[in-house]
C-alpha cells in the first residue's frame, strides 16, 4: 500500500503546495494530508481538483511520501528538490530538509 | 545599439496591455489553465518546479547599462534577488509571480525589451557573436543581420506555429563563438573572390537527444536576399516538418532524413518563387539598420600604464591572459566577465552584481554589455588604462575569476534544481568540479578545456559539444552522469562521443579528475585537452576511466 500526498502549485504565484489535513494548502511538506489507501487517495485528489475549480492551485497530482513520526517527507529527488527548493544555489533551501540531498551533491 | 520605432513601441506596448487582460481573466476564472497556458507561454513564462519561470529576451545578447538596470530592478522586486542567464543569450527569471508578472513585462517594455518568441514553435531569439562588432577579424557585424531578423521574424503569421521551435545564430568572424553548427539555421558571414559579403548558410544543426552537425547548403548568399532565402527554408520545414513525432519535428531530423543535397534542392525551388517577390533587403534598409551598430568614436589610448601593470601585479596579469581578448581598435579591450566563481551556480548573477556591471559598462564600456552563450557577459569597449580599475571592481563584486575558457568555465543547465524536464541536477555537479579545480595556477596549466553540463537529453547544457560532456541520467531513481568526449562548437564543430558506463553522482567528479590526469600525461606542447584527444583517441581515456577490461 502506498503513502501518499498530494501537491500542486498555487496558481497566483506558482508556489509548490501541499494540500492539508485541514483541505487547504501549505508550503510546507510537512503539513500534508496523508493517505495509505486509493480510495483516500482518489477522494484527495477529488478535492483538489475542486481547488482547481476555485482557482487556488493548478495541475495537482499524487506523490509518495514517508510518514515517520506524523511528517510527511517525499520520497522521490523531484518531489523532494520541491518540497525543499534548489539544492545549491544561492537560495539554499533550510538545512535539514536538504542535508540528505546536499550529501549525494 | 539599436532602438525601438514606433511599430517596436506599439507592438510590445498592446502585447503588455493584451497579457495584462490575459492574466485577469485567468485569475478570476473566465479562462482555463488549458486556455491560458499557450498565451503564457507566448509571453515567456513558464511553469517550474518551484514556481512561475519567466525567461526575457536578449536580441543577439546586447544589453544597454540600462537595460541591465531593469533587469536587476525585475530580480529584486519581483524574484529572489538574482537571475540565470542562459546558453541562449538570454535571463531567466526562476520565482516570479502570475500576478506579477504584467507589471514586469511593463517594466521591460520601459526599456525595449520583451519575452515574445521566447517559448513555443516559432523563431526565437536570434544569438550572435558575443564579440560583435569589435572582434579582430570580423567581417561586418552580424547584429546588423540579427535584427533584420528580428524584425522579420516577430509574430511573422506564416512561422508561429511550426513543427518545433527553430533557432538562428549568425557570427561575422572566422573564430565561431555563437556555435552555429548547432542551430537549426546557422549563418556565418563570408567574403566572395570578388569581395562581396554575403552569408556561408548552414541547416539542420541542433542538439537534443538527437545532435547533428549543420550542413551548408549554400557556400554564399548575397546578403539582400537573405530574408527570401531563410523564408523558403522556413516554408519547406514548415511543410514538411514531421508534426507527428514531437521528438523527430526539429529541422535537423527534416534535413537528415532527406539529405542535405534533396532539402538544399527544395530550398532553391522555393527560393527560385521567392527570390524576386520576397522579402528582399534593399542596401537603403541595410545601412538604416546598420547604422545603430556604427561603431562608437573611439579614442586615442596611451596603453603605458596598463603595461606596467602587467609586470607589476601577476594576478591581474593572469585574469588578462583568460578574459581579456584583443579589440580591432588599437588601445581598446573586450573583457570577459565570468558568471562561474568558485562553487556557484554558473550563469547566475544577483542583483547588486547586474547593477555593478552596469555600473562597469557606463564608466568603462561606453554603457554596452553582451551575454555569451557560455553563459558569462563581457565588457566589449575597454580602454586599456581603465583594465586594472575595472579588474579592481569587478573583484569586489566576485565578478573576476580568471578563467574563461578553464575547467571551471562550466555550461551548465539549471537540472532538476529549477526545470520541470529535468531527470538529474546538473548545477551542484558543476559546483563540485568548480570548487576541485579551483586552484586558477592548475586551471591556467591545464589550458582550454570546455566542460558542459546538461541534465537530461535535451541537452541544455550543450554537453554534446563539450571537450568534456556530462549528462544526467536517472537509473531507477539514482542520478548517473555519462560523459562524452571530443565534442567542439568551434569552426570545427563535433558531437562528442560516448566514453563508457555512466558514473554515480558520487563518482563523477573524480572520473573528470582521472581525464585530465591522462591528458597532462600525454599533451604535447601546447596541446589543449581537445587537441590531445584527437591525437590519441579514446582508448587511454577510457583505460584510465574503466581498466582495460
Ligand atoms: S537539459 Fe533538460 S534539465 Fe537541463 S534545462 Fe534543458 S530540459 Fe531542463
Amino acid at each position: 500500500m502506498k503513502t501518499q500526498a498530494v501537491t500542486a502549485n498555487l496558481l497566483v504565484d506558482g508556489r509548490v503546495a501541499f494540500l492539508t489535513w485541514e483541505g487547504d494548502w501549505s508550503e510546507k511538506v510537512e503539513d500534508s494530508h496523508v493517505v495509505t489507501s486509493n480510495e483516500e487517495a482518489e477522494w484527495l485528489l477529488d478535492s483538489a481538483q475542486r481547488a482547481v475549480s476555485a482557482q487556488v492551485v493548478i495541475d495537482p497530482y499524487l506523490i509518495e511520501v514517508s510518514d515517520s513520526n506524523g511528517s510527511a517527507w517525499p520520497l522521490s529527488r523531484r518531489e523532494q528538490i520541491r518540497a525543499a527548493g534548489p539544492t545549491g544555489t544561492i537560495d539554499t533551501a533550510p538545512d535539514g530538509l536538504t542535508a540528505g540531498l546536499k550529501q549525494v551533491a | 545599439m539599436y532602438r525601438y520605432d514606433a511599430y517596436d513601441t506599439q507592438l510590445v506596448g498592446e502585447r503588455v496591455t493584451q497579457f495584462r487582460d490575459q492574466v485577469r481573466r485567468r485569475l478570476d476564472g473566465s479562462l482555463s489553465e488549458d486556455e491560458f497556458r499557450p498565451l503564457r507561454l507566448l509571453n515567456g513564462l513558464y511553469l517550474q518546479l518551484h514556481a512561475y519561470m519567466l525567461r526575457v529576451a536578449i536580441p543577439y545578447g546586447t544589453l544597454s547599462s540600462e537595460q541591465m538596470r531593469m533587469l536587476a530592478h525585475i530580480a529584486r522586486r519581483y524574484d529572489k534577488g538574482y537571475g540565470h542567464f542562459t546558453t541562449r543569450q538570454n535571463i531567466q527569471f526562476n520565482w516570479t509571480r502570475l500576478e506579477d508578472a504584467p507589471d514586469i513585462l511593463a517594466d521591460l517594455a520601459k526599456v525595449e525589451m520583451h519575452a515574445i518568441q521566447t517559448s513555443g514553435n516559432t523563431i526565437r531569439n536570434t544569438t550572435a557573436d558575443p564579440f560583435a562588432g569589435v572582434a579582430a577579424e570580423e567581417i561586418e557585424d552580424p547584429r546588423i543581420y540579427c535584427e533584420i531578423i528580428r524584425q522579420w521574424s516577430t509574430l511573422h503569421p506564416e512561422f508561429s506555429f511550426l513543427p518545433r521551435k527553430f533557432k538562428i545564430a549568425v557570427t561575422g568572424a572566422r573564430e565561431d563563438r555563437a556555435a552555429v553548427r548547432v542551430h537549426d539555421i546557422g549563418l556565418a558571414i563570408r567574403r566572395d573572390n570578388s569581395g562581396e559579403v554575403g552569408f556561408e548558410v548552414m541547416v539542420g544543426g541542433g542538439q537534443g537527444r538527437t545532435p547533428m552537425i549543420a550542413k551548408t547548403i549554400r557556400e554564399f548568399l548575397p546578403k539582400d536576399q537573405l530574408l527570401s532565402y531563410l523564408e523558403a527554408i522556413l516554408r519547406v520545414y514548415n511543410l514538411a516538418g514531421r508534426r507527428d513525432n514531437k521528438y523527430k519535428a526539429r529541422i535537423k531530423i527534416l534535413v537528415h532524413e532527406l539529405g542535405a543535397e534533396t532539402f538544399h534542392e527544395q530550398v532553391e525551388a522555393e527560393w527560385a518563387q521567392l527570390r524576386d517577390a520576397g522579402p528582399n533587403l534593399q542596401a537603403v534598409e541595410i545601412a538604416r539598420i546598420a547604422a545603430f551598430f556604427d561603431p562608437p568614436r573611439y579614442e586615442e589610448v596611451d596603453s603605458a600604464s596598463y603595461q606596467a601593470k602587467l609586470f607589476q601585479d601577476r594576478t591581474f596579469a593572469d585574469w588578462v591572459r583568460t578574459n581579456v581578448a584583443p579589440h580591432k581598435q588599437d588601445g581598446y579591450a573586450i573583457v570577459s566577465i565570468s558568471l562561474k566563481p568558485e562553487g556557484e551556480a554558473p550563469g547566475d548573477a544577483t542583483a547588486a552584481q547586474m547593477e555593478a556591471v552596469a555600473d562597469f559598462a557606463e564608466r568603462y564600456s561606453l554603457q554596452e554589455i553582451r551575454v555569451t552563450h557560455e553563459q558569462n557577459l563581457v565588457l566589449p569597449h575597454v580602454r586599456q588604462p581603465d583594465l586594472y580599475a575595472l579588474w579592481q571592481g569587478l573583484r569586489d563584486q566576485e565578478l573576476a575569476t580568471a578563467n574563461i575558457g578553464l575547467i571551471s568555465d562550466i555550461i551548465a543547465c539549471p537540472g532538476l534544481d529549477y526545470c520541470g524536464l529535468a531527470t538529474t541536477r546538473s548545477i551542484p555537479v558543476a559546483q563540485r568540479i568548480s570548487r576541485l579545480f579551483a586552484n586558477l595556477d592548475r586551471q591556467h596549466d591545464i589550458g582550454e578545456l570546455r566542460l558542459k553540463i546538461s541534465g537530461c537529453i535535451n541537452a541544455c547544457g550543450h554537453h554534446h559539444v563539450g571537450h568534456i560532456g556530462i549528462l544526467g541520467v536517472d537509473r531507477k531513481g539514482e542520478e548517473y552522469y555519462q560523459i562524452t568526449l571530443g565534442g567542439r562548437a568551434d569552426e570545427n564543430a563535433a558531437i562528442g562521443k560516448i566514453i563508457g558506463p555512466a558514473f554515480s553522482s558520487a563518482n563523477i567528479v573524480d572520473a573528470v579528475e582521472t581525464l585530465v590526469t591522462v591528458y597532462l600525461e600525454r599533451r604535447r606542447d601546447h596541446e589543449r585537452f581537445v587537441d590531445t584527444y584527437e591525437r590519441v583517441g579514446q582508448t587511454p581515456f577510457k583505460e584510465a576511466l574503466y581498466g582495460s577490461r
